[in-house]
């Protein structure tokens, strides 16, 4: 009886101790099942990212139009962007962009997050109103804007028409196509600032406007002395987000402009796609590419260094 | 008394602000129900005959219903594809130990730097290469996985105490067992502000689906929606309808799961 149990027990544990019981047929065990666990991640994030990647860099030194194999030509490409015209409107455009919606998505929802930090009753309604733009889609909200900036029967110059103020062909004119692009995206975009910037303000402990109020602080010297400070890490982490995005800008572009009027809104990613798509000249915007990715990647390496920085303040 | 005067200023700046953010969507629900809006007058702001004559118009001269449909399955299909991918992921980096693992999360970390608009053009021709150029294979594909949803779901789990696979493990249960019954039951709600996030962009995105799709039969509403513009151009109740249909989804959800959207969004800072 005894004996019966115990070879029992001796080939139920039998088993287990191929599969691993020594220390180090267990850790190989452990790291063949996370490797299982890590593939249907890592074989996609290899095939779709890196390798396309690494592809973008070997393709920009080449002469390729997508169908004939691809010609070596070194740094040529990148000399015949830098001399492009068209592709330096691309990047002053992205710029425009830049230089236009960071000063109103930063002051506006930086008022707003002050002003909605507060205890009042229907806050939450409020935040929700402002937030409401972020979760709609570029390509939405460029067609809304394009009805509510149309220049015959828009709201927007019916409104300033009431006033006698006579509005301009808003997209239609190439002066006015950037201006337009940057009210709708500011639109869109200010919920999403406000909501990084009230998480920041969170974070700041009463107290310390309560000691300053005691201390006879005003509320304009409690905000420049302590809030503003206090809330550094969070306004350059909203600069550096609203950069990244920016350099990237497509979606609302190209459903509110397509580039145009006569190129005057054509941002870099619709350059690449251009040159691409339309002009069968994939070396080159292979090239464009890479100089995106260096000034998306220069200003990423800004955020990590200046994130440390404060990591430590904090 | 003059404190008073300034906070009910301040809140009334806000509650115009609010109601000012807002009008676009209600001025494009006005529009959808005008009839012949956009020809030769604005619509008024209260419509005299509200129809829904541009819903119908709409559906009935574009396949607009299977646009809907081709959206929807999409971002199911690459929500349930993430969701999947980015917690199996998660697991192996916060519980099992293998060689290369900080390596291998570095480079995690470090595909989320690299933009999609920087791969578009060899990312097509890997595409074609396999095929899937105008295929809803070749939409999905590339987002099966989301470094953001690994990075995100192992914060989660990283606070998850060991004690519960402690003692799961002295049940003899195994590594699957434990990822599924004992750590995702505990990081429910960051699975579900990943979840409504990557719903969120996948319904959104533009540039891929503009570029790997080019039979009407196969595309996604933002892609379907720009081309609304070529052939509506003046009827904007028809665009307005089209841009209706499409916010309203985001704004159900918006509204039942508010605190997962913000922090799946602010979480990202990438959109």
């Amino acid at each position: 009886m005894s004996a019966a149990t115990s070879i029992e027990a001796a080939a139920r544990r039998e088993p287990r101790r191929r599969t691993g019981s020594t220390p180090r047929a267990r850790r190989r065990r452990e790291a063949l099942i996370a490797y299982a666990f890590l593939a249907p991640s890592a074989i996609p994030l290899t095939a779709f990212v890196l390798y396309p990647m690494a592809q973008a860099a070997w393709a920009s030194l080449h002469d390729w139009n997508l169908i004939t194999p691809m010609q070596w030509v070194g740094v040529d490409n990148y000399v015949a962007l830098v001399r492009d015209p068209e592709t330096l409107a691309a990047f002053t455009h992205t710029l425009y962009y830049i230089g236009g919606t960071l000063p109103l998505v930063f002051c506006g929802g930086l008022a707003l997050a002050l002003g909605l930090n507060r205890a009042m009753k229907g806050r939450n309604l409020l935040r929700g109103m402002y937030f409401l733009p972020v979760v709609t889609s570029w390509v939405a909200v460029a067609i809304l804007w394009r009805w509510l900036l149309n220049p015959e029967v828009g709201v927007v110059n019916q409104v300033l028409a009431w006033f006698g103020v006579d509005g301009p062909g808003w997209w239609t004119d190439p002066t006015w196509s950037m201006p337009s692009i940057i009210i709708a995206s500011a639109w869109k975009d200010l919920g999403f600032v406000m909501v990084l910037l009230l998480a920041g303000l969170q974070a700041i402990p009463e107290q310390v406007n309560e000691a300053a109020t005691l201390d006879g602080a005003s509320p304009w010297r409690r905000l420049r002395s302590i809030t503003l400070p206090l809330l550094t890490p969070s306004i350059f982490f909203v600069i550096i987000i609203t950069l990244i995005n920016g350099f990237q800008v497509f979606d609302q572009v190209y459903a509110m402009t397509g580039g145009g009027p006569a190129g005057s809104s054509e941002v870099v990613v619709q350059r690449i796609y251009d040159l691409t798509f339309r002009f069968g000249d994939a070396g080159l915007a292979s090239a464009l590419s890479m100089i995106l990715f260096l000034v998306v990647l220069i200003v990423t390496m800004i955020q990590i260094r200046g994130e440390r920085r404060w990591v430590n303040y904090a | 008394m003059p404190r008073n005067v300034k906070r009910h200023t301040l809140t009334a700046v806000l509650v115009i602000g609010a109601v000012a953010m807002v009008f676009p969507f209600v001025w494009s629900v006005i529009t959808s129900v005008s009839s012949g809006a956009g020809l030769t007058s604005s619509p008024s702001l209260i419509p005299e005959n509200p129809t829904l004559d541009a819903y119908r118009t709409l559906f009935s001269s574009t396949n607009f219903a299977r646009v809907v449909a081709n959206s929807v399955g999409i971002a199911v299909i690459v929500t349930v594809a993430q969701v999947s991918t980015s917690a199996l992921a998660a697991y192996a980096f916060t519980r099992l130990r293998f060689p290369g693992r900080s390596v291998m999360f570095a480079v995690y970390l470090a595909t989320m730097m690299i933009p999609m608009q920087v791969l578009i053009v060899p990312l097509f021709v890997e595409m074609r290469a396999l095929g899937l150029v105008d295929t809803y294979a070749g939409v999905i594909v590339p987002s099966i996985a989301s470094a953001f949803g690994v990075f995100l779901l192992r914060q989660a789990m990283a606070v998850v105490p060991r004690d519960f696979d402690e003692a799961a493990t002295l049940d003899g249960a195994g590594h699957l067992r434990i990822f599924r019954s004992v750590v995702l039951p505990l990081i429910k709600p960051a699975l579900a502000t990943f979840a409504i996030f990557s719903f969120m962009s996948s319904w959104n995105s533009f540039l891929w689906p503009l570029i790997i799709l080019r039979s009407d039969e196969f595309k996604t509403l933002p892609v379907a929606l720009a081309q609304l513009q070529g052939q509506f151009t003046t009827q904007w109740d028809v665009m307005m309808a089209g841009s209706v249909i499409s916010i309203i989804p985001m704004l159900l959800i918006y509204i039942v799961a508010q605190k997962q959207v913000v922090q799946g969004v602010a979480g990202s800072g990438l959109k």
